[in-house]
């Protein structure tokens, strides 16, 4: 009822001739003013998800307007801060978002965070559908003790780091020790590697924050290990980013032969994906590479982390215990089981790279804590009428951009087809981003759009052109935001 | 060594090619196979040739995911991405890398007959190709695949849409 009053109390607001309500009216409130009264939905987070999501809505049909809204000041998520700086082509999907959020029926409104600024009921009452498209910010942690000592990360928070995610900026890992274990043998966990390896040159020209390039400058890391729980035939990762690490100049690979017994036989059994990726790798384990190289680096098998280890004065890692498995069964399901065997490894640097995690955003949307999704059926989540999710929050945190999206295009198809069936009530207006603005603006909270964000990006690639980079991110959501509403 | 630093030269001045986007350097002849390579150097970009309207026009059919067909005369020398965004074909988030082999998303079925004629594949497009949803023995990547005479009349698919199928196998991969 008090909602319901206060959001009376905002539209009446916009009515009045304040300039205030005036920059309002401009700002959220034009586009719902004018438009005809169509289907507006509306679509929480602003990475590809969101944006491919977005994207097949407003191709599908004429009159659908659709609103997302975005935590940070600045849109396109993991594309921005968890694709490697060296993958830059990768990121040309940007491109196409950058589409997206300038089309005539899509608003973008960054710097709000729902869950905090405004509930899920509050949009769900604003909009004739809601989306769900915030990804996974949190990361499953390893479990074990010594897991919060100095020098321990999450493959998330040094991703983050490198990559200008405002709240790691202040991460400052220390690179002063010889060795590095990786915990974790997927994509993100060789993007690491490879980061940690790459030499200087290689990265000077990328989107790297600066403070990233200077310490990786003066690291003395030179080999890094990548430690999985079960064997060769199940590694995670995918072929281009294993080429990537077999070539690195420098660097040579390191690997156990004892891990690959069995392997050669098996690999005339494969489908063909498997079986290039395991021929890249025993090609890696023969050559081993130049043993001249100054640097290296390995898989390791077969290893679960126990414990890591401090140092005498127990105030930081010093190296971490792992538990030796054996495989029960073989292919994609088989299994680690203990052996009891333990081997300890001197390091000075621990990433876990075991996995993203999303975490609910409402008390009021349902949440599987197991799984760490939205429970939903094809995208529609469960028991709450109106509501969907894409992408990572919906399926797991697995997978590239394309697989994010087929899933939002997925997404987009059912809702259509709930808009087509009369299973969302179109009949009611329903006044969107208006009413949103209005309400945000009761509790001070402002947001950034498309084209004010499109100032931060200008000004992020003047700063890196000074320092022949294709970007200088801006680490600092303050600045970002002076910079936006200048 | 050797091969690693060529390879290293190679990926730098690619990077720079793309960064740069010029693209009249983007030219067939600017990415000739280098000695050391054993294999043809893949195309890294999206440009047809400069004098399109004097290429011959070639007939090519494209089916959708929805089984839409789309018939379409198109220019010698293109590659069939160019074709599907300048003709602006209904095909789902088609070339989202923008012909730079870091996706799979212009992944193309080919009829057998023209599969077998095709130029063959160098690594990074094979690299690619294998993570795609829906692979045949007749798939290929449309940036990788260069329009030519002999190809008039041609037919050639994406992957229908099946969700289950595909929900199951993405949860397989990883990032």
């Amino acid at each position: 009822m008090k909602m319901i009053n206060l959001m009376r109390g905002s539209v009446m607001k916009i009515h009045g001739l304040s300039s205030a309500s005036r920059r309002l009216a401009a700002e959220g409130g034009v586009r719902g003013l004018s438009s005809s009264s169509g289907p507006r939905v509306c679509i929480v987070g602003g990475g590809p998800a969101g944006f491919y999501t977005a994207q097949q809505l407003l191709k599908a049909r004429q009159n659908t307007a659709v609103d997302i809204y975005e935590r940070l000041p600045v849109p396109f998520g993991l594309v921005r801060f968890g694709v490697a700086p060296d993958h830059p082509e990768v990121k040309n999907v940007i491109n196409t978002f950058t589409q997206t959020g300038q089309h005539e029926r899509c608003s973008f409104h960054g710097n709000v965070n729902v869950g905090k600024d405004v509930t899920i009921d509050e949009l769900r009452q604003a909009y004739h559908a809601v989306v769900l498209s915030y990804g996974a910010e949190g990361n499953r942690s390893m479990g074990i003790p010594g897991e919060g000592l100095p020098g321990v990360f999450s493959a998330k928070d040094f991703v983050g780091w490198y990559n200008g995610l405002p709240s790691n900026k202040e991460l400052h890992p220390d690179l002063s020790f010889e060795t590095a274990v990786i915990l974790g043998q997927g994509n993100v966990a060789l993007d690491v590697a490879r980061i940690l390896l790459a030499p200087v040159e290689m990265l000077k020209e990328t989107d790297i924050t600066q403070n990233a390039l200077e310490a990786l400058a003066g690291s003395k890391v030179r080999r890094v290990l990548i430690v999985g729980r079960r064997g060769p035939l199940q590694i995670a990762c995918t072929i281009k980013e294993l080429r990537e690490m077999v070539n690195l100049p420098n660097t040579r690979a390191d690997m156990l032969p004892a891990d690959f017994e069995g392997i050669a036989e098996a690999l005339k059994d494969l489908p063909r994906p498997r079986k290039r990726l395991t021929e890249l790798m025993m090609k890696a384990v023969k050559e081993g590479g130049d043993d001249k190289a100054e640097k290296c680096w390995g898989f390791r098998f077969f290893r679960s982390p126990v414990e890591v280890l401090a140092g005498a004065d127990g105030k930081r890692a010093t190296g971490i215990r792992l538990a030796l498995n054996k495989l029960e069964g073989s292919g994609e399901s088989a299994r680690a089981e203990v052996t009891g065997q333990l081997e300890d490894v001197d390091c000075g640097l621990i990433i876990s790279s075991i996995g993203y995690k999303s975490i609910p955003i409402d008390p009021a949307v349902p949440f599987d804590p197991r799984r760490a999704i939205v429970p939903n059926e094809m995208g529609r989540v469960q028991d709450t009428a109106g509501l969907y999710c894409s992408g990572w929050v919906k399926r797991g945190p697995t997978g590239v951009i394309a697989t994010t999206m087929n899933d939002s295009f997925d997404t987009a198809r059912v809702l259509i087809q709930d808009m087509e069936a009369g299973k969302l009530d179109l009949s009611v207006n329903k006044p969107g981003a208006q009413a949103i603005t209005a309400l945000l603006q009761t509790r001070g909270v402002r947001a950034v759009l498309f084209s004010q964000w499109e100032k931060i990006n200008a000004a992020e690639e003047k700063r890196g052109k000074s320092l022949g980079k294709a970007r200088e991110k801006l680490l600092d959501v303050d600045e970002m935001l002076k910079i936006a509403w200048s | 060594m050797l091969a690693q630093q060529d390879s290293m030269a190679f990926r730098k001045c690619v990077q720079v090619l793309l960064r740069s986007s010029l693209a009249p350097l983007c030219h067939p002849g600017s990415t000739r196979a280098h000695p050391r390579f054993l294999h043809t150097v893949p195309r890294l970009c999206s440009q047809s040739q400069p004098n399109g309207s004097s290429g011959s026009k070639v007939l090519v059919h494209f089916v959708n995911q929805s089984g839409v067909k789309s018939s379409v005369f198109v220019t010698e020398g293109e590659t069939l991405l160019d074709v599907v965004i300048k003709k602006n074909l209904d095909i789902s988030g088609f070339g989202a890398c923008e012909g730079t082999l870091a996706c799979s998303t212009c992944h193309l079925i080919f009829e057998e007959s023209v599969y077998d004629k095709l130029e063959p594949m160098v690594d990074e497009e094979v690299d690619m190709l294998d993570l795609a949803y829906g692979l045949t023995k007749t798939s290929r990547l449309g940036c990788q695949v260069t329009v030519e005479r002999w190809m008039d009349g041609m037919t050639v698919h994406v992957p229908q849409e099946i969700k289950d199928q595909r929900g199951k196998q993405e949860a397989m991969r990883s990032k």
